[in-house]
């Protein structure tokens, strides 16, 4: 597999102290990587040290082989699609809030409405197209957030706990859908979540982060059987 | 009495007065936006050394007394003060000077509050997207416009209803820098209260038409929500 980001040697300090240090790591093209680990482990860091909205302060993080910092801040993001844990659309319309990284992009009218169009089909809101974006569920909202993401066609979706505040069955209907769509669409995804059973749904490989370090990582599969020690085993509610 | 009243709504005078007072207020609260927008923006979402004592010193200006705006004005403006070359003091150029002093401090802080109430993570969601800086500002203040448009209103009420600053640096001079306020001062003085009055009943409707227009505007995007 070829690695869409490598990371070498990173160091990330907030206030002096240190929450994140990977000495090496790979993400692979064409994969989902799940992020998993208790709160204040560091995983919204690595998400957001990766759109480059967090500066580190020691360490080299490559795109396709290029140090990220030497390709321009807006040119790196608008590879790259966040969505994250509240949909936090505008106030305006479903159709403007989906069109809107494309906008930003100075995508054509045309391709707009195609885009639009194919999106909100594949994660059912074409319905919704014209309400306003106060007048639809957080279940609905979650939808667009997504659909506004992968409008974008990003060669690198990033994911925060995009379901948590989702009732179980909304969450269970949109995470069966984001499933269908990446194993259409192959999208290189990091997706940073609490819960495992979405880990094992949508998937490839899984990054244990624990105090700042990766504790575990490899295919879903093989670190959920085989916990690198005590505290990942209890994390994995696998205590005898 | 409706046939006095009708000489003094048919009085030139007035309506220059009126025409003066809604130039000049006008002219100090464009001013007051284009500054008071771009700063608040600034104070609202980047975080920087002295920022909150900018932020204090705003926040203390929005209530600053407009006679103490008029006498800095004045003495900056004083034929022997540092701009006195450039003769402003008793002009209208003077009395929109201190009337954007008064209002840019009531319009910064309203922005920087009407920004800090949108939801902190929305400009890194923006910035998730794909959006420049421009971009981003842009799609905050749309999303705060109601806000920003109570910032304009209270802008313009701090000046258009302000008399101390313009009397000082204005000087009340008949058919040069005589507004609304400071002849309604000037009639009372002489005992006309009626033309008093009058200037009073114009410089009411005046406030009351401009901001039923924005309330108009601000309402109407309420209710689309």
């Amino acid at each position: 597999m070829t690695a869409l980001i490598t990371i070498n040697e990173l160091e990330f300090y907030r206030k002096k102290r240190l929450v994140l240090k990977i000495d090496q790591f790979e993400i692979e093209k064409d994969r989902v990587l799940a992020v998993i680990g208790p709160n204040g482990a560091g995983k919204s860091s690595f998400l957001h040290i990766l759109t480059r909205l967090l500066k580190i302060e020691k360490g080299q993080i490559l795109w396709n082989d290029r140090s990220i910092f030497t390709i321009p801040g807006l040119e790196y993001r608008r590879n790259l699609a966040l969505v994250l844990q509240e949909p936090l659309l505008l106030d305006r319309s479903v159709k403007e809030n989906i069109a809107l990284g494309l906008k930003f992009r100075g995508v054509d009218n045309n391709k707009i409405e195609k885009k639009v169009s194919q999106w909100t089909e594949r994660f059912h809101i074409s319905h919704l197209l014209d309400r306003s974006s106060k007048q639809i569920s957080g279940g609905e909202a979650q939808r667009v957030s997504l659909a506004r993401a992968f409008a974008l066609e990003p060669e690198l979706l990033l994911l925060d706990e995009p379901f948590s505040a989702l009732d179980p069955q909304t969450r269970k209907e949109l995470v069966k859908d984001l499933r269908i769509v990446l194993n259409q669409t192959h999208t290189t995804t990091i997706f940073v979540t609490h819960d495992l059973n979405d880990v094992l749904t949508l998937s490839d490989n899984v990054a244990l982060i624990w105090d700042g370090l990766i504790l575990q990582y490899g295919n879903v599969q093989d670190v959920f059987n085989n916990p690198i020690n005590e505290a990942a085993r209890h994390y994995f509610g696998q205590d005898q | 009495m409706f046939d006095y009243l009708y000489t003094l709504f048919a009085d030139p005078e007035i309506w220059e007065i009126t025409k003066l007072s809604l130039s000049v207020s006008g002219f100090a609260t464009i001013l007051s936006v284009l500054i008071g927008l771009p700063l608040g923006t600034l104070l609202a979402l980047v975080k920087f050394p002295g920022r909150s004592v900018l932020l204090a010193i705003i926040n203390t200006g929005m209530g600053l007394p407009p006679v103490v705006v008029g006498l800095a004005v004045a003495m900056v403006l004083w034929r022997n003060g540092p701009l006195g070359d450039l003769q402003l003091i008793y002009t209208p150029s003077a009395i929109i000077i201190a009337q954007t002093v008064i209002s840019t401090p009531v319009v910064t802080g309203l922005t920087v509050a009407g920004l800090q109430q949108l939801d902190p993570k929305l400009r890194l969601q923006l910035m998730g997207l794909g959006a420049s800086t421009f971009q981003v500002v842009s799609a905050l203040w749309w999303e705060a416009r109601l806000a920003l448009l109570a910032a304009l209103m209270a802008g313009f009420g701090s000046v258009i209803s302000e008399v101390g600053a313009s009397m000082m640096v204005g000087g009340n001079i008949k058919g040069q820098t005589r507004v609304l306020t400071t002849a309604i001062v000037l009639e009372t003085n002489k005992g006309y209260f009626e033309r008093a009055i009058i200037l009073g009943i114009f410089l009411l409707i005046i406030t009351m038409l401009i901001n039923y227009g924005l309330t108009l505007v601000q309402q109407n995007g309420m209710n689309k929500r």
